[in-house]
């Protein structure tokens, strides 16, 4: 299960890459969740799947799932939500303010125009 | 502190008065008050001149810098002696020269003294300085003082060309210096140069030996203008001429000179040194000459000549050198280059400096530098006209002149190689004296050039803006001391050998001499028929045809075109370096964002991919995996079809859809593998980014595909492949390897005894590791009030800016 875990990982984050080398802010802004969603899957897969319970004490099981990625994973999920929705309304501006969404003609004008 | 530290750096206590002399005392010249100072330092110093006599040696040491062994240690012997004293005498008759060349109204005189002085300490400091860091830290006190003397009128072009080009080279060479020294001091594990000369067997064995002297050698040669790193000195002339007579031809530029000088004990014992030295020396004499004859501008004929003249002294040094050689009989015969190198390097501060300020004072009188403009000036200026008749002789090397005695002296040096039967010397050295007296032919046709060319032959008064008068008398008073010292020395040149030269001789070949023995130098003017003189006849003759046939053979220096000139190779490095420079950095920064995340996932691709193939780190392991069930399975194939499509969409809202469909998928794997928290928090998430997504769905861009190529698309999919390749082989090589333990079991065990809670996931978040979701919020909380700013504050782009 690992092992296909990862593979997905590296789909996810071959996909957001993708996107993130595209012109298009809005293509890059998906990019950027999709490469949240891989990190988040590669972060637990690597505290190991399947070890028991959830962890929650009152199951009273044998064993439980690893608790700490899952805090560790919660922490990451809510601020990529913070990163993304920041990035979002960005460049929602910066559609407004230039009229374009392609980061190729959005570059820094020189000091002497 | 002693007296002695006081006295070196004094100049630079005494620059930080000036510009309060300046203000306060607009009617009285600054200089005045500057006059004071060199005068009691060359006074001070001549009481120096009796234990030194004795070959005693006045050192006095300062903790500077003791934790690391730096120590400003003064050192007073017989050649930091004769330069304290060069700097401090000519410094004085260049202020005094100064005060009535620079106008007190016109000029800027607080920054030209200030200047000066910094100058003038920083060359007492290189001299006297027994530590090599010390004396490196005044030799790039030169450097800036220098440069901003040339560049002194900032408003000429010239002149800040000048400055920048002398900055360059001198502090090219002054760097490489450093090297070498903290070469040395690895070597010899001290700075100080009577440490090193005591050590000089072990630093003649070490491997960092060659390294040393090359980059000592650089700093040597680019500072005394040697062959080919001479091309800042003409430039240097723009400075005042002041400036010109005081660093660019009798101290500054005698610093490289100096330096070989007092390192000669420690390298000597190689005979790269000795051919090295002797070679490029005799190199800058011939272009210096060669080269001195076809100007037509009075300081650069100067500049060139002091080029030539440097190189003479310099080779002198490389052939005394051979006499520090343990193979050499001690013999008073190889001595006598070393002898004639400090006499010449005494002649030459005097006559050089007096001719300077004849020029200054031909320029201050008619307004041009120019020769094919002067002419005729010798009744109108007779005692301008009897200095530079008197310089030019002695520098042509004419009798009855100190030049005359150090010429021969020069000639025998180099006939002495001769008698030198080591290194080859007596085969391949047979070049020196030849070149030596061809050089020296050219010395005297633009010797004859620089005194007839200006004072004789019809004035041509309309081309000049002035009417030439004869200068002041305060202007004349240096150069009348300076060319009287050339003909004092010329008639009794023993009363500098035995208070001035012997010790200075000794100092720099200390090895060969017992204790209690003398360096005997006597200097005649008369000795007998032997080749020397005849080599200087020869001299007189063929320059004198030289100098009349001069318009029939000026052609020869069309072979060397302009294209070819160090100057140019050096413009044209400059610029090439820059536009190499402009044109890398502008090659890979493009200002498009893609290149830059191409480079970092291109480097992310090498670095891990590289580090992995080269430590061989990958494994695969399936012992410890969890079974793969159905469910996963599915979930995980219709997450991919999601994100296939989320790449491919052509509309925005499939886009935005397709995307919400990979987060809740994901949220659905988080249940299935037993984790309820994430689960719930990222279907939350989820719902609440789509919601995002559609709340600004009206004011989005359509879902553009800018990318036109397939080429593009192609490097993309590649760069993208392989990033994911690496994450993916990385994540399972990492869950194949599980080096200890979690930790986890501490929190299982812990969660309610200890936290007084049953959900892990939470007790950790808010108990555990507390600090973490502290954050979590502030992040959240600035995006929040980031959010609000980006939508509420509307700059125009007037209020903004």
């Amino acid at each position: 299960m690992e092992i296909l875990m990862s593979i997905v990982a590296g789909l996810l984050v071959a996909a957001a890459v993708y996107l993130i080398l595209s012109k298009s802010l809005l293509r890059i802004i998906i990019g950027t969740a999709l490469l949240s969603h891989g990190v988040h899957l590669m972060l637990f897969t690597m505290g190991g799947l399947q070890k028991g319970a959830a962890p929650l004490l009152g199951l009273k099981a044998e064993s439980y799932t690893d608790p700490l990625p899952q805090a560790l994973i919660l922490t990451a999920i809510v601020i990529a939500f913070g990163v993304t929705s920041f990035f979002l309304v960005v460049a929602y501006r910066a559609y407004q303010e230039l009229g374009t969404d392609n980061v190729e003609e959005m570059r820094g004008q020189d000091a002497d125009d | 502190m002693s007296l002695l530290h006081f006295a070196i750096i004094s100049p630079f206590i005494v620059a930080l008065f000036i510009p309060l002399f300046y203000k306060l005392f607009r009617s009285i010249h600054t200089g005045w008050f500057v006059l004071i100072l060199p005068v009691v330092l060359f006074g001070y110093f001549i009481s120096f001149v009796p234990l030194v006599r004795e070959n005693q040696i006045v050192s006095e040491t300062y903790e500077w810098m003791p934790s690391f062994g730096l120590n400003f240690i003064a050192y007073v012997d017989g050649l930091g002696l004769l330069f304290a004293l060069l700097i401090t005498g000519i410094g004085s008759l260049v202020v005094l020269y100064s005060i009535y060349y620079l106008d007190k109204v016109k000029e800027k005189l607080h920054n030209f003294y200030v200047y000066l002085l910094m100058f003038m300490g920083a060359m007492l400091g290189v001299v006297l300085s027994d530590n090599l860091l010390t004396m490196y830290m005044f030799w790039e006190f030169t450097s800036i003082s220098s440069f901003l003397l040339i560049g002194y009128w900032y408003h000429r072009e010239r002149s800040r060309y000048g400055a920048q080009k002398s900055m360059l080279i001198t502090v090219f060479g002054g760097l490489s210096m450093l090297g070498g020294i903290v070469l040395l001091q690895i070597i010899a594990g001290t700075a100080s140069i009577q440490g090193l000369i005591e050590q000089r067997a072990v630093i003649s064995e070490h491997e960092f030996f060659l390294p040393a002297m090359i980059l000592i050698l650089l700093g040597a040669f680019t500072k005394s203008a040697q062959f080919p790193f001479h091309i800042w000195l003409p430039d240097a002339m723009e400075a005042p001429t002041p400036v010109s007579a005081y660093l660019h031809s009798a101290t500054m530029v005698k610093a490289g000179i100096y330096l070989v000088a007092r390192l000669s004990p420690v390298f000597a014992e190689s005979s790269v040194w000795l051919w090295t030295v002797a070679l490029f020396g005799i190199t800058t004499l011939f272009w210096g000459s060669f080269n001195a004859v076809k100007q037509t501008d009075l300081k650069g004929i100067l500049a060139f000549s002091t080029i030539s003249q440097l190189g003479m002294i310099m080779s002198m040094l490389g052939i005394g050198a051979a006499a520090l050689h343990s193979d050499a009989v001690s013999d008073q015969l190889f001595m006598v280059a070393t002898i004639a190198a400090i006499f010449h390097l005494i002649n030459h501060a005097t006559f050089k400096g007096a001719l300077f300020m004849m020029v200054g004072i031909v320029d201050h009188e008619t307004g041009t530098r120019d020769i094919r403009k002067l002419g005729g000036l010798m009744t109108i200026m007779p005692i301008t006209f009897t200095i530079a008749m008197i310089g030019s002789f002695s520098m042509a090397g004419l009798p009855p002149f100190n030049g005359f005695l150090s010429k021969e002296m020069f000639f025998t040096a180099m006939i002495s190689v001769f008698d030198m039967n080591f290194y080859n010397l007596n085969s391949i050295g047979v070049l020196f004296p030849i070149v030596a007296w061809v050089g020296s032919i050219f010395t005297f046709v633009y010797s004859m050039i620089l005194v007839f060319k200006t004072f004789m032959g019809p004035l041509q008064e309309e081309k000049l803006d002035k009417k030439p008068h004869e200068a002041p008398f305060g202007m004349l008073i240096s150069p009348i001391i300076l060319i009287s010292l050339v003909v004092v020395i010329g008639f009794f040149p023993n009363i500098l050998t035995y208070n001035i030269i012997e010790p200075a001789v000794a100092s720099i070949l200390p090895t060969i001499l017992e204790p209690g023995d003398r360096i005997i130098s006597k200097i005649t003017f008369w000795h007998g028929p032997t080749l020397e003189l005849f080599m200087t006849i020869a001299v007189v003759i063929i320059g004198v045809l030289l100098y009349r046939l001069w318009p029939k053979w000026k052609g020869i220096y069309a072979i060397f075109s302009e294209k070819w000139t160090f100057n140019r190779l050096y413009d044209h490095g400059v610029i090439s370096m820059e536009r190499g420079a402009y044109s890398l950095t502008s090659s890979y920064m493009t200002g498009s964002i893609r290149s830059y995340l191409v480079y970092i996932f291109l480097f992310m691709i090498i670095a891990l991919g590289g580090t992995m193939w080269m430590e061989n780190a990958f494994t695969v392991d399936t012992s410890e995996n969890a079974p793969i069930r159905i469910y996963e399975v599915f979930v995980i194939a219709a997450m991919l079809v999601a994100t296939v499509i989320t790449i491919m969409a052509k509309s925005r809202l499939t886009a935005v859809i397709s995307l919400g469909v990979v987060g809740y998928l994901v949220s659905l794997l988080f249940v299935l593998f037993q984790a309820p928290d994430l689960a719930l928090t990222q279907l939350v998430v989820e719902t609440v980014s789509t919601a995002l997504f559609l709340v600004v769905f009206y004011h989005l861009p359509p879902m553009q595909r800018h990318e036109k190529t397939i080429g593009f698309k192609l490097t993309n999919a590649i760069i993208a492949g392989l990033v994911g390749l690496m994450t993916a082989l990385i994540g399972i090589s990492a869950s194949s390897t599980k080096l200890f333990s979690s930790i986890s079991q501490y929190h299982i065990d812990n969660v309610y005894t200890e936290g007084a809670g049953k959900n892990m996931v939470n007790v950790i978040l808010v108990d555990f590791r507390g600090f973490d979701t502290l954050f979590e919020v502030c992040v959240l909380g600035i995006a929040a009030v980031g959010i609000y700013a980006m939508i509420r504050l509307r700059l125009s782009k007037g209020e903004s800016s």
